[in-house]
């Protein structure tokens, strides 16, 4: 019987060494196909086990994004707190469990929660999970001035619309708040209350600064006026000749004003039309040029790519022609665009706040655009920084002395042109109104584009604001800008 | 030692949840251990030392991660564990001169086992769980015969078989008969209470202490061959029977099929396999080195239970998450040698009683184990049967501290035996 039983023994132990394999096959081989399905929760769960790096202001200590811990059925889960509510909505963007990310939440999820490449976190993340401690993520510090953002978005209060503010020489992004927002905090359970506005319009998630895209008017006159000096077909005291209108394909195009009595300037050198705007004179500038040379410019500037910024690929838009909602690359441009009213900044241009700010930012810097930055450090939990914001030079589209006629041009415009809304005693501001029509009577979007001291620049800004009656982009947007800069110079 | 063990296994993964709860679980469970320690010593002193400590130490891993998973399971489970304790002392007492007198009541047995086994299908106090007809009730107390009818029926076959071995060996036509009936019986239940688990686990302790005692292999295969013929057939008439082979073979579906628990279409993972999948998934993330004793993830983050009965059935899933590969494994391993302990004390065993109650209790244990987590490794069907002393439910751990003082007395005559 002996041997019997010895047989009975070893079938027993056969069947559970099979269940060591069996487990040894779901833990190992089969294990990345189990987290890769979709009904997974673990997966999801194990993402809110890890406490997530903070997201700090320029300064170091405001809050934009930190956690609070619950405890889940003996598991503790750290949620997302943004106490900053919505100021910073557009660019932190949030992380839940039912809407999964968006903004910095998404684009820097890998740092956030430990998971980079870096050495110095794959260790520590590493060793955190091997003890079985929590997962802490790498802290963000942003460039982003909280002083100038809450300035920011209180001026676009009860408007739609945008401020971006660079700083030129170095790309820091030092304002991007737009207007309606939303609350992050109430995007997981009362989504429909986070995106409730009061605000005349709607798309409360839309971050305009990067994303909205509108008519530029006038301040696309920076980039004629850049493809006009810097070509060298064109100096600053071109002598002009202004009747109120320009001829195009055999019919008038008026300027601003009543129709009737368009303002007329008769003999005018470039600096005075560019000063006051005056279409007629852009109108012949375009004609010269060639709607190639034009938007040739416009590429130089970076429209017809989107623009570089740490933010997710999909929340920001190129710039440029749009023709039925979509970028259109004219094959023949001579022919296929207008060129006297692209170059004042109608046919169908598309722009973005964002890079209208790249523009101004990269005439005050002589002529180099400087790759816009919202990261100013990534630190990591034990507090040292990671990574440091590098300046980056994207590209140089217009020679220096053209940035610097431009710059005397744009001045002229803030000292007694169109933008003298945006004089701040004591301080040199350059700048450039754009007021867009909509083809609603009297309704237009307004432009300001401008920086400061013009002279040695600390801050280039663009602001927009929709759907103003009777508003122009002097006497609406300006302000906004000037009360920006003032707050970042004084 | 490996209660120490297990004892610190309890308290460390209480650490981080550590109250004079949790430590007076702790304590107590020690004190418990302790009696029934001294019990045995006492009433079986001869006995295999290893066996006793291996079942703490199940015990201990089983009320951690149910404390760990549902606090007041654990509470019942405690109370259970006593009534366990105190079942397996009385055991031992009662049969510490010469348990061997059971074999003349093996008719007796044989008899309470197919009564228990039919407790379930009786009205009144039957009970359905999971569609399959296990328990009984009585108010709130709810107790599944079938566990305690297992031990009954390895008396009843050790004894009979013991008497009839020569006969049975000769093979002659009238000597099947007690295999027909088994066979029939067997899948007789497996048809009223629609539990092929348990089937399974009847018929194979049936034909391993059949092998033992006729030695005889194609009694085995025999027997198997007509597990397999009645297995089919009871697939191809039973809906039950045929969905959970379905669950096993397609656990998933891209699209959607029709879902007779919501009567709409839904993925088959959102529906029947639901649990199934879940629990791979909670194996799956355990890997190598699991996410620690506490640590898993077994809830949403609502706080929903991920697993439906991870502390019964599945909590194998919730181990093999929070102890990783190498936990798992140790846990197996820790089945093993107490099958390898069970099986020396058949080998030493004297009388051919003694060698098949041993024997087949042990394979019994062995099998119950493999068919549970095979189940929930997709190696075999899913049936719903306890993992025996780590499971939550209470006629699980007193049928298996029962099934201890069995061992640990043929153990203690045999090794007594052996001493003279």
């Amino acid at each position: 019987m002996n041997k019997q039983v010895s047989h009975v023994g070893v079938a027993a132990l056969v069947l559970l060494a099979a269940l060591i394999v069996g487990t040894t096959y779901w833990q190992t081989w089969a294990n990345a196909g189990l987290a890769d399905r979709q009904d997974n929760e673990i997966r999801l769960v194990a993402q809110f086990t890890i406490k997530r790096g903070k997201i700090y202001a320029a300064d170091g200590r405001t809050l934009l994004a930190t956690n609070v811990k619950k405890k889940v059925a003996g598991q503790t889960l750290y949620f997302r707190r943004y106490p900053t509510g919505p100021l910073f909505a557009d660019v932190v963007g949030y992380s839940t469990q039912s809407r999964n990310r968006s903004g910095l939440e998404q684009s820097y999820n890998d740092f956030l929660t430990g998971s980079n490449a870096n050495l110095d976190t794959v260790v520590r993340s590493t060793l955190d999970k091997l003890r079985g401690s929590t997962v802490t993520g790498n802290d963000l510090v942003l460039t982003i001035r909280p002083g100038l953002q809450a300035l920011s978005r209180r001026l676009l209060q009860g408007k739609c619309g945008a401020v971006v503010a660079l700083e030129p020489s170095t790309g820091r992004v030092l304002a991007m708040a737009t207007n309606p927002t939303y609350n992050p905090n109430l995007i997981e359970r009362h989504f429909g209350q986070a995106t409730r506005t009061t605000a005349p319009c709607g798309a409360p998630l839309l971050n305009r600064a990067t994303a909205g895209k509108y008519q530029p008017g006038s301040t696309f006159k920076m980039v004629t006026a850049s493809a006009a000096l810097d070509t060298g077909r064109f100096t600053p005291d071109s002598p002009f000749y202004d009747p109120g209108y320009c001829i195009e394909y055999g019919k008038r195009v008026r300027n601003a004003g009543n129709p009737e009595a368009p303002e007329t300037f008769f003999n005018l050198n470039l600096t005075t039309a560019f000063e006051h705007s005056v279409n007629s004179v852009f109108c012949n500038i375009g004609k010269t040029l060639g709607a190639g040379t034009v938007l040739s410019y416009a590429d130089r500037y970076g429209f017809y790519s989107v623009p570089p910024l740490e933010t997710p690929e999909n929340e920001r838009v190129a710039s440029g022609l749009y023709d039925h909602g979509r970028l259109f690359v004219p094959k023949h441009p001579n022919t296929q665009v207008d060129p006297g009213r692209l170059a004042f900044g109608q046919e169908r241009l598309q722009v973005t706040p964002l890079q209208m700010a790249m523009v101004a930012a990269t005439i005050a810097n002589h002529g180099v655009e400087m790759r816009p930055q919202l990261i100013e450090r990534i630190v990591s939990p034990g507090g040292h920084t990671i990574t440091h914001l590098q300046p980056h030079r994207l590209a140089q589209p217009i020679k220096r002395q053209t940035a610097d006629e431009l710059t005397r041009m744009m001045e002229l415009a803030v000292e007694g042109g169109t933008g003298t809304e945006a004089r701040i005693t004591g301080i040199r501001v350059a700048g450039k109104t754009g007021t867009a029509e909509t083809g609603r009577a009297n309704i237009n979007t307004t432009w300001f584009a401008a920086f400061a001291p013009a002279d040695d620049p600390k801050i280039a800004i663009a602001v927009v604001v929709e759907n103003q009656v009777n508003g122009f982009g002097g006497s609406v947007a300006a302000p906004i800008a000037r009360q920006v800069m003032e707050a970042l110079l004084r | 030692m490996l209660t120490a063990v297990g004892f610190a296994s309890v308290y460390i993964a209480r650490q981080d949840v550590i109250s004079t709860a949790s430590l007076t679980y702790a304590g107590f469970f020690f004190l418990l251990y302790l009696a029934a320690h001294l019990v045995a010593r006492y009433t079986v002193p001869f006995a295999d030392p290893y066996l006793l400590p291996i079942a703490g130490l199940l015990a201990a891993v089983g009320l951690t991660e149910i404390y760990r998973l549902q606090p007041d399971d654990a509470f019942k489970q405690g109370i259970w564990i006593v009534v366990a304790v105190g079942l397996f002392a009385l055991t031992l007492f009662q049969l510490r001169y010469d348990y061997r007198r059971l074999e003349s009541y093996k008719y007796i047995f044989g008899l309470t086992a197919i009564a228990l086994l039919l407790l379930p299908i009786l009205p009144l106090i039957g009970l359905t769980v999971n569609g399959a007809r296990l328990w009984v009730h009585f108010g709130a107390l709810r107790f599944q015969p079938g566990e305690l009818a297992k031990i009954a029926l390895i008396i009843f076959l050790a004894g009979y078989m013991r008497e009839k071995r020569e006969v049975l060996a000769q093979g002659r036509l009238k000597d099947w008969g007690p295999l027909l009936v088994i066979w029939a019986f067997a899948m007789l239940v497996l048809l009223e209470t629609r539990d092929l688990g348990g089937g399974l686990l009847y018929f194979g302790i049936f034909l391993a202490m059949l092998y033992v005692a006729t030695s005889r292999l194609a009694y085995v295969a025999a027997g198997l061959g007509l597990f397999l013929v009645g297995a089919v057939g009871v697939w191809k008439v039973t809906p039950h029977v045929q969905e959970r082979v379905t669950i096993w073979l397609h656990p998933w579906t891209g699209s959607k099929v029709y879902c007779p628990l919501s009567g709409q279409l839904e993925l088959r993972q959102n529906c029947q396999s639901f649990q199934l999948v879940k629990s791979l998934y909670s194996i799956g993330h355990g890997g190598y080195a699991g996410t620690g004793l506490g640590k898993g993830t077994v809830s949403t983050i609502d706080g929903h239970p991920l697993i439906p009965g991870a502390t019964t059935d599945f909590i194998y899933s919730v181990l093999s998450q929070e102890l990783g590969l190498v936990g798992a494994a140790a846990l197996v391993l820790v089945y093993m040698i107490f099958v390898l302990r069970g099986m020396r004390t058949a080998l030493l065993a004297q009388d051919g009683f003694s060698k098949l109650l041993a024997a087949g209790l042990t394979f019994g244990f062995a099998l119950q184990t493999f068919i549970i987590v095979g189940g929930i490794l997709r190696l075999i069907p899913l049936t719903g049967i306890t993992l025996p002393f780590v499971s939550y439910g209470g006629s699980s751990v007193v049928a298996n501290f029962v099934l201890l003082a069995g061992l640990l007395l043929v153990s203690n005559r045999a090794n007594r035996e052996a001493l003279r």
